[in-house]
């Protein structure tokens, strides 16, 4: 066992776990914070993406020894206070959600494209998200909302 | 007087909150509330309210109103992505004259009182569409009362409006909290005024759903969130070859890891299967996992790990030579076969399937008594878990209490709760809650599955092209026959066989068959259920008889098969219509056309695709036409469409599940891949919803007719004939 030493959506955290554990087992049930999903456990679907240092990165395969080395992980829960990001409008204002278990890794692989890309092609969404998986079929809805984002974002 | 359990889950007017038990006991209400809903008692279905019950009935509330102005609505369906957290309640408070912003959403937790509570058969709406409406509009009418009386006023002077009863010539206005006591103690009118569907201010209308904020911001709580005080996870393994019994393990090496808690031994139980396993618990669900993988457990498979798909599958095309059991007849098949002057015969496969939803199985389980217990889950029907845990556990439905939270994905697997038999064994076997989560290898290879169907077809036609003679002949291994304990060869043949003999087609001397094949796999429910393969052969064979009698396949249904109106017809001209089906097409393009009609509704397809001269083709345009009479959330129903096609197209050219060595050959999204975003094809969506009394559904109708639509495009294109599914569309 091992002290790791977390930053997650700006607050520092102290865990005492296996440094090989997933940084998503450790958000989900040491910290307490279950947003981000468990889709895999093999990085194929994107349900636990979370931002190491901005970039949109998958927990289910990051050891929390790794995720210890981050500035600031940022979570869903870390988007905004008041579910009012550009992206989570977006998302609001085009009933994007199904089911919604994939929709944290969803929005946090757009935000991620988004600050990368303010004007993204259909072709640049597809790469950026392609990695994102959605079993209600949410994609259609996914891109339009991408789109509208950025509208909102300019 | 009744106490009720009931179970807070997330949302109050637009904020957040965690799951929290609340009791609410009816009997400190009286006065305080207006409860109303149906009672049960033997034979009635009587409107009750709480300053009522004289009669010995329990009271079932679907609408709470209370003095201090919360308004709570019960929602008996749960919500897997379909929509039902917002269109059920919607159905009350249009009638009741509440906007959703306004009230909470409870979900009922099994309680016979509320009857049947599962999300399936695409039933959800339409099953609840008049009776709930009834509820709304019954309060309605008894808080008008209330507040006519209050004022000494005629009743017709007021309205409601908002949670308000309004006096007309005054304006002055009350809101219901404030009528609750007096309204409380009125008959309940049992034959209310419904509103015209020209006045909805939410049915029919593109009305926001209060589940989509949370789900956008990782707030909606799943099975998998859940947390009580005390609980462990659970790691559970299990040998993906079915049957496969423990001779004996060495847990040694798993109890020394850090956080690992007890290791038991224990069974799967899946309807009549049970399946040998170990459990490790632990502080974590990492270290549960951990200690799993480090389990030494000795196997004996013997026998068990012959079972592959290539033997199977030519199993069923040996047994498709026999005589089956004849599911429909009229007049004399064999006879005008052997007349009709063009013959037709073709051989359509289709494979086994994984639900694969993205929330993998889980459940959280503790027992708060002996006999009692306590169950979180993400669930298609709690009434399911209380049936389920009662007959294996062997305790009472009442000693069983649900709490449903959104689930991440349904699809039929979420009809099996063996997911909550498991966390309930272990959880006794332990002595602590359990939460127990699978993998996703769990989840792909434990099943159950999606049966595989073959099916011969045969047609003869007149010598003008007109059908003379028609069977469809299902070869399958049967879901039934895989999960109960005794055989239902009626119930089986009937459900291995859905639609093919009640489509509108005006086809002489029909005789289907269906011909049973024994399968050492699970198989279950997966949307739309046979329909979702059966559908394959029978449009595409349809289509196989207009290009044989050299009709277009669009003009061979509507003029030689639907002679006569009906909904089918109406159906197929609207596709005519939007998809502009008689306007050309770009050098090679294709189009094709299907539809299905079974026991969840209708649906239909033109679907466009381009030709990449030998490199495959590529889906240009799908032009949906879905048939359901009523509509309460048209934007929901666009979505429930792009999602059958999502999952339709999966399907039909995703490599599917095969089985090598008695397991299935696919474990995770690698090798059991789902269609991604840039596989996504645009859908146009178009809606008949001219009134009438019947009510379609909208989840499953959307998955039959997309494959052969597909398929019969392809065909449009290339002239190459598809007969089996999976298919690439990088190779046809």
């Amino acid at each position: 066992m091992s002290s790791i030493n977390l930053m997650i959506n700006n607050k520092s955290y102290t865990i005492d776990v296996d440094p090989q554990m997933p940084l998503l087992w450790a958000l989900r049930d040491i910290i307490g914070l279950r947003g981000t999903k468990f889709g895999c456990g093999m990085s194929l679907c994107g349900a636990c993406t979370i931002h190491f240092d901005g970039v949109a990165m998958r927990s289910c395969t990051l050891p929390v020894s790794a995720a210890a080395g981050a500035k600031n992980i940022t979570t869903i829960e870390g988007i905004s206070e008041n579910i009012d990001h550009a992206v989570q409008k977006a998302w609001i204002e085009l009933q994007v959600p199904q089911c919604g278990y994939c929709q944290s890794g969803q929005i946090m692989s757009a935000v991620s494209l988004l600050k990368s890309n303010p004007s993204p092609s259909d072709a640049d969404i597809d790469s950026a998200m392609v990695g994102n998986l959605c079993r209600c079929g949410t994609y259609s809805r996914i891109r339009k909302a991408i789109h509208r984002a950025a509208e909102l974002m300019s | 007087m009744s106490e009720l359990l009931i179970s807070e889950l997330l949302v109050e007017n637009g904020k957040t909150r965690t799951s929290r038990r609340n009791f609410l006991k009816l009997s400190g209400l009286s006065g305080a509330a207006l409860v109303l809903g149906f009672s049960s008692g033997p034979g009635t279905k009587k409107l009750l309210a709480v300053g009522n019950v004289a009669e010995s009935f329990r009271l079932t509330p679907y609408i709470i109103i209370e003095k201090t102005g919360k308004i709570t609505l019960m929602n008996p369906k749960p919500d897997m992505g379909q929509g039902t957290f917002q269109s059920v309640p919607s159905l009350i408070a249009e009638e009741l004259e509440l906007s959703l912003d306004s009230v909470t959403i409870l979900q009922t937790g099994g309680e016979k009182e509320y009857g049947r509570q599962v999300s399936g058969g695409s039933s959800s709406v339409r099953g609840n569409y008049f009776a709930l409406r009834k509820v709304g509009a019954s309060a309605k009418e008894m808080l008008l009362t209330a507040a006519s009386t209050t004022w000494n006023v005629p009743v017709g002077d007021c309205y409601a409006e908002n949670g308000k009863i309004i006096h007309r010539p005054s304006g002055k206005s009350l809101g219901y909290h404030e009528l609750v006591e007096i309204a409380s103690k009125l008959d309940v009118p049992q034959d209310p005024k419904l509103k015209d569907p020209k006045d909805f201010k939410i049915l029919g209308k593109n009305y926001p759903r209060p589940d989509v904020p949370l789900k956008s911001s990782g707030r909606a709580i799943y099975g998998m969130d859940m947390e009580v005080p005390g609980m462990v996870y659970a790691s559970v393994e299990h040998n993906p070859v079915f049957g496969s019994k423990i001779i004996s393990y060495d847990d040694s090496d798993a109890a020394k890891i850090k956080g690992v808690q007890k290791i038991v031994r224990i069974q799967r139980t899946l309807g009549k299967n049970k399946y040998d396993a170990v459990a490790v618990t632990a502080d974590n669900y990492w270290a549960a996992h951990q200690g799993r993988l480090a389990l030494k457990i000795k196997w004996d498979s013997a026998g068990l790990d012959q079972f592959n798909s290539k033997d199977y599958e030519q199993s069923l095309r040996d047994l498709a030579k026999t005589e089956g059991t004849v599911v429909h007849t009229d007049g004399d098949f064999d006879k005008s076969f052997a007349d009709a002057p063009i013959k037709l015969e073709a051989f359509y496969e289709t494979p086994i399937v994984s639900h694969s939803p993205m929330e993998p199985m889980n459940c959280l389980v503790q027992w708060t008594g002996p006999d009692t217990v306590e169950v979180w889950a993400s669930v298609q029907g709690p009434d399911l878990i209380k049936g389920e845990l009662s007959r294996t556990l062997g305790i009472s439905r009442d000693n069983v209490t649900v709490h449903v939270l959104f689930s991440g994905g349904g699809f039929g697997r979420r009809l099996y709760p063996d997911f909550a038999n498991e966390a309930a064994v272990i959880s006794k076997a332990v002595n602590k809650p359990v939460k127990l989560i699978w993998t996703r290898e769990d989840d792909t290879q434990l099943g159950p599955f999606r049966p595989l169907t073959f099916s011969a077809m045969k047609a003869g036609l007149s010598s003008d092209g007109k059908p003379m003679a028609f069977q469809h002949k299902v070869i399958s291994p049967s879901m039934g026959a895989t999960m109960q304990e005794k055989r239902d060869e009626t119930g089986e043949s009937s459900s291995m066989t859905e639609g093919i003999s009640t489509q509108k087609y005006e086809l002489p001397n029909m005789k289907n068959e269906y011909v049973f094949s024994e399968i050492p796999i699970p198989l279950s429910a997966w949307r739309s259920v046979t329909s979702s393969t059966v559908a394959f052969a029978h449009e595409c064979f349809i289509d196989e008889m207009a290009v044989k009698a050299g009709k277009d396949p669009m003009a061979y249904r509507l003029e030689t098969l639907l002679t006569k109106d009906s909904d089918t017809k109406k159906l197929l001209i609207k596709l005519k219509e939007v998809s502009n089906w008689e306007k050309p097409l770009p050098k090679g393009w294709g189009r094709g056309v299907a539809q299905y009609e079974f026991f969840a509704g209708l649906s239909g397809y033109v679907i466009e695709v381009s030709s990449r001269k030998g490199d495959g083709v590529k889906i240009e345009k799908i032009y949906s036409v879905i048939d359901l009479g009523t509509v309460v959330n048209p934007d929901m129903v666009a979505l429930q469409i792009e999602g059958g096609v999502t999952m339709a197209l999966s399907a039909a050219t995703k490599n599917g599940i095969t089985f090598k060595n008695g397991q299935t050959e696919q474990t995770n999204f690698h090798n059991n891949p789902i269609i991604r975003i840039n596989e996504m094809p645009e859908v146009e969506v178009h809606i008949l919803a001219d009134g009438g009394p019947v009510i379609k559904g909208v989840g499953e109708p959307p998955i039959p007719p997309f494959a052969p639509a597909l398929a019969n495009a392809i065909f449009a294109a290339t002239g190459h004939r598809i007969r089996r599914m999976p298919f690439d569309l990088n190779k046809v």
